[in-house]
């Protein structure tokens, strides 16, 4: 094994191919764009949208004469990003010219970083559901220089070319070959995304663009050297990942047990048939002659600045999950799916303060977020505060309410937006804890079934009947465990 | 009265417009008119600001009536073509431009106009300064306005800033602004009897001024003496933010360094200097200025720069290089001239190959080879290891030596026609000028004499980064000593 190759997939991650089993070995390219006022090296506004060719400076532009300046916001953030990854800081780092030609590289090259990246090699623990969480190496971030945007469906004959994202900010997210099957893959992006956005570094919309990953995908038999490898460009969702990886890992099985060979190639991943077509091979592939960019002076950071940047981090998922465990008691899987999200974590903390925070977690991850889902919204815009929800496990906590009185006052919250203290106030739900009111109630229930009390001292499963008969006697609202515990003495079980 | 304006120097107009002898006006309409005279034969000027330079003489007049007047104020100047002047024509005279017209100015011509100086227009040059002699221009080569004797053959002004030279020097400007990546302003300067100083790399932004070879690049004055190149110089100078390489430096009086002592310097003598074929004449030039150099008190001591033949072999890997790279945005998409193809490529190839000229496209080609996967390492990482050793020759002189001296170009100027047929003895006139491009340091060339066809001689002073004040102490004694006066006869 190299040193490149570290990890065997599962059996259960194999793909049983005609002529046997099959690993798939996934590495990533991840785009991120930086969240930053201005551009890489120009003034001009880095906001998404705005009309076309709006926020071009003479810089974006490559008009004669014109000359980079590294904006300092990028930078921070491209190191705030490597400590987030618990990655390597290169003090040192230089910027080179990745020269081709295209309508929408104003300069003829894309200023990159080629030898020397600002951060070199981290690594990030990613949850994978149902299994084991992996380590994925990073071997670099780089920063580099966006390109505008090419659109040629406006005009039979003409191509137009909008240079807002012209000079925009990018990281190059550069993994490792650690990641084994579809769904690791998008669990490993799931993960950069709440890291970076946990950050403030990226925002993280693949929608927009902000994120997007090249995927190199190649298969193996399993215990030998790696295969041929392609390049899937541009995969813009979490879904098209899998779907991609999916898709490629069983394109080049296919070819390989028909005795063919793998060709190192770029593919483009069509969202609509969920397939792979060939772009470019490696030998069409352009000579970007690479070289340092005589503009830019190497970029030289002080050890003090990348401290200070440290010290400012943020808590990021692995120890925020670490704390829901160690410090509220919750299962790894809640705390993972909360912890990983940083409105969710927010949300749940304030849900959980000075009340069960199991039960909260309970109410976040499986009613509030089922609702959600089910109405197809997102946790900003739910109906329900982490106030109210709040109210609603306090009220659960004192017993003021019982645990299924508690969902119907949720239903109704959901559908109000009310605070659940006046739901329950208003319908007259507050639990009965009176004890002489319960035995009074059982006392009638008996003397109206006196003939199935014999039946349940020989049959201790019909005892649920008579929990529900007297739940329904009142009105649903008796405190279930004192139900149980008045039943089962006057009954004798 | 104007043909007597022409002839003064920068710091003598400036001292008649303090006195109030003559307007900022007056010496404008006098500059304009010589250059309708002078234009159609030496071609000089590709642009002329006649009413943008009159509408700064009048403000700069009327500063100076309420007592306001700025350090260049009313002073009229020619400007290379590669400078971005904002409404007015730039091209670096190469068709790929086309009527390229900036919305901007460049830092080195705002601070000069800043400082009150007048635009009179654009001057002529190599396309995108590469070149020797001029005649790459896309606007015809400038005619120098010397000649050899009575011979009428129409000489080479030198280049790059062939037309920055010869106005000068034929009187069409006081001073001009230039570029050196690698003896454009030193060698026209030479061939053409005036002052060009190089500074430190870092010492003049380049912001907006179009880039051939970014590590390389600098702009400097060409003057009609080392006094006044030192005044434009410090006009020209200075931090700025827009321009990552430019040094966040104070810039210090160049003018007061002119006429200090130079008792007790030591000057260096690099024996690599002396090249197979060089003339004579030049040789003899050089042995003077030694002993003139000695007689004001300097120590003349022998030194050796190893590595000088590497430089030019470098520096035609270095520069290419990155102007392949610069001159990819010439591409006909956004500004300049583009010539419609068939497609994508046809159109790049057909806006580039028409747009830009011969030897253009000779670097750019010779660039992108040495970049090419496969080649990085054996040119282009090699040139720049040759750069450093180049580099530290220099450091570990000044160890020795307060400021070297050497001639500034192998001859004297030739004829139009003469090299333009061979480009490597067309790279050779570089052969004295690219060390101090490759090494970042300062030089000056000043005139020192005539040789025996009546044209002028350059001496090339090299000082230490950032110590242009000893540079123009060494060239004023040397100038004090030639007591070098000739002008070339007016034929035009």
């Amino acid at each position: 094994m190299t040193a490149l190759d570290v990890r065997t997939a599962r059996k259960d991650q194999l793909i049983e191919g005609a002529t046997g089993p099959w690993e798939v070995v996934i590495g990533m390219e991840v785009h991120a764009q930086v969240l930053s006022q201005s551009k890489l090296f120009s003034g001009a506004s880095a906001a998404y949208g705005g009309a076309p060719n709006a926020h071009v400076s003479l810089v974006d532009a490559a008009m004669p004469g014109m000359l980079p300046v590294i904006n300092r916001k990028c930078v921070e953030q491209a190191v705030r990003t490597g400590l987030g990854l618990n990655a390597q800081i290169n003090l040192f780092s230089r910027f080179d010219r990745k020269n081709y030609f295209y309508p929408d590289l104003p300069q003829g090259y894309q200023i990159s970083q080629y030898k020397e990246p600002i951060v070199g090699e981290g690594e990030i623990e990613v949850e994978v559901e149902g299994a084991d969480p992996i380590i994925v190496r990073i071997e670099r971030i780089h920063l580099e220089q966006d390109a505008g945007k090419s659109i040629h469906d406006l005009s039979p004959t003409e191509t137009f070319v909008d240079l807002n994202r012209a000079g925009v900010a990018l990281m190059e997210i550069v993994s490792r070959p650690d990641i084994r099957s579809a769904k690791e893959a998008a669990a490993y992006l799931t993960k950069l995304r709440a890291i970076v956005r946990a950050l403030g570094t990226c925002d993280g919309n693949m929608d927009e663009g902000s994120m997007r990953a090249d995927v190199n995908v190649s298969v193996r038999r399993p215990g030998e050297e790696f295969g041929t490898r392609c390049e899937i460009k541009n995969v813009n969702s979490m879904r098209f990942v899998a779907q991609a990886v999916e898709y490629e890992a069983r394109r080049q099985i296919a070819i390989l047990e028909e005795g063919g060979t793998i060709r190192q190639e770029t593919r483009l991943f069509n969202a609509t048939t969920g397939e792979t077509r060939a772009l470019r091979s490696k030998e069409d592939a352009p000579d970007y002659r690479y070289f340092p960019d005589p503009d830019l002076l190497p970029l030289v950071l002080d050890p003090a600045w990348v401290e200070a940047i440290r010290a400012t981090l943020p808590e990021l998922p692995d120890a925020k999950k670490k704390r829901f465990v160690e410090g509220y008691g919750l299962s790894a899987y809640d705390a993972g799916v909360l912890a990983g999200d940083a409105e969710a974590a927010a949300y749940y903390e304030e849900v959980a303060k000075g009340r069960d925070p199991k039960l909260a977690a309970n109410w976040v991850t499986q009613e509030l977020f089922g609702a959600l889902n089910k109405l197809g919204r997102d946790l900003k815009d739910s109906p329900i505060s982490a106030a109210q929800l709040g109210g609603l496990v306090a009220l659960i906590s004192d017993g003021t309410i019982s645990g299924k009185i508690a969902k119907d006052v949720f239903a109704k919250m959901l559908e109000t937006g009310e605070d659940p203290d006046v739901i329950v106030k208003r319908e007259g739900l507050v639990q009965i804890s009176d004890v002489g009111a319960i035995e009074a109630a059982i006392d009638a229930l008996i003397a109206a079934n006196a003939d199935k009390v014999a039946e349940v001292r020989e049959k201790p499963k019909a005892f649920g009947w008579w929990v529900g008969q007297a739940m329904k006697a009142t009105g649903g609202k008796a405190n279930p465990a004192l139900v149980n515990e008045v039943l089962k003495k006057k009954l004798g079980v | 009265m104007s043909a007597d304006l022409t002839k003064l120097t920068l710091k003598d107009a400036l001292d008649g417009l303090d006195r109030k002898a003559f307007s900022s006006r007056e010496l404008t309409d006098a500059f304009l008119a010589a250059i309708d005279a002078a234009n159609p034969a030496l071609n000089a000027y590709v642009v002329v600001t006649a009413n943008k330079a009159r509408a700064m003489a009048d403000a700069a007049d009327a500063r100076r009536a309420k007592g306001e007047a700025r350090p260049l104020d009313g002073a009229p100047l020619g400007i290379k073509d590669l400078f971005c002047t904002e409404g007015v024509r730039s091209t670096a005279c190469s068709a790929v431009l086309g009527n390229f017209t900036p919305t901007y100015e460049s830092t080195v011509t705002a601070r000069l106009f800043g400082d009150g100086a007048v635009m009179l227009g654009k001057l002529n040059m190599d396309e995108f300064a590469m070149g020797s002699s001029n005649e790459t221009s896309a606007f015809g080569p400038v005619v120098s306005p010397w000649r050899r004797g009575n011979d009428v053959a129409k000489l080479t002004p030198g280049g790059s800033s062939g037309g920055s030279a010869a106005a000068v020097a034929a009187d069409l400007c006081l001073g001009a602004t230039a570029t050196d990546t690698g003896g454009s302003i030193r060698q026209p300067a030479a061939f053409t009897g005036t002052v060009g100083i190089k500074p430190t790399y870092g010492r003049c932004s380049r912001w907006g001024i179009v880039a051939f070879a970014s590590s390389l690049d600098q702009a400097g004055p060409i003057a009609k003496t080392v006094e006044d190149s030192a005044i434009l110089l410090r006009s020209m100078a200075g931090h700025d933010p827009k321009d990552s390489t430019s040094l966040p430096l104070e810039t210090p009086d160049f003018a007061k360094a002119c006429g200090r002592s130079v008792k007790g310097l030591r000057i260096g003598i690099p024996k690599e200097y002396r090249v197979d074929g060089m003339p004579a004449e030049i040789e003899a030039l050089w042995r003077q200025g030694m002993a003139w150099l000695k007689d004001a008190g300097c120590e003349i001591v022998d030194i050796s720069l190893p590595h000088t033949k590497y430089a030019l072999p470098a520096y035609y890997i270095v520069a290419p290089a990155e102007a392949s790279s610069n001159l990819a945005r010439y591409d006909g998409m956004r500004f300049g001239a583009r010539a419609d193809g068939r497609d994508l490529t046809e159109t790049y190839e057909k806006s580039r190959a028409q747009g830009f000229g011969r030897e253009v496209q000779r670097r750019i080609l010779i660039g992108t080879y040495v970049l090419s996967a496969g080649y990085y390492d054996a040119y282009y990482l090699r040139a720049q290891k040759v750069r450093q050793r180049i580099a530290q020759d220099f450091r570990d002189a000044y160890e020795k030596v307060d400021a070297i001296l050497t001639p500034t170009a192998p001859s004297a100027a030739f004829g139009l026609g003469e090299k333009s047929g061979d480009p490597v003895q067309m790279y050779l006139n570089d052969i004295f000028t690219v060390t101090a491009n490759l090494a970042g340091l300062p030089g000056i060339s000043l005139p020192a004499a005539l040789d025996s066809a009546g044209l002028p001689l350059g001496l090339q002073v090299i000082g230490r980064a950032l110590d242009e004040e000893t540079v123009f102490a060494v060239a004023g004694a040397v100038e004090k000593a030639a007591g070098y006066t000739a002008k070339p006869a007016r034929w035009w």
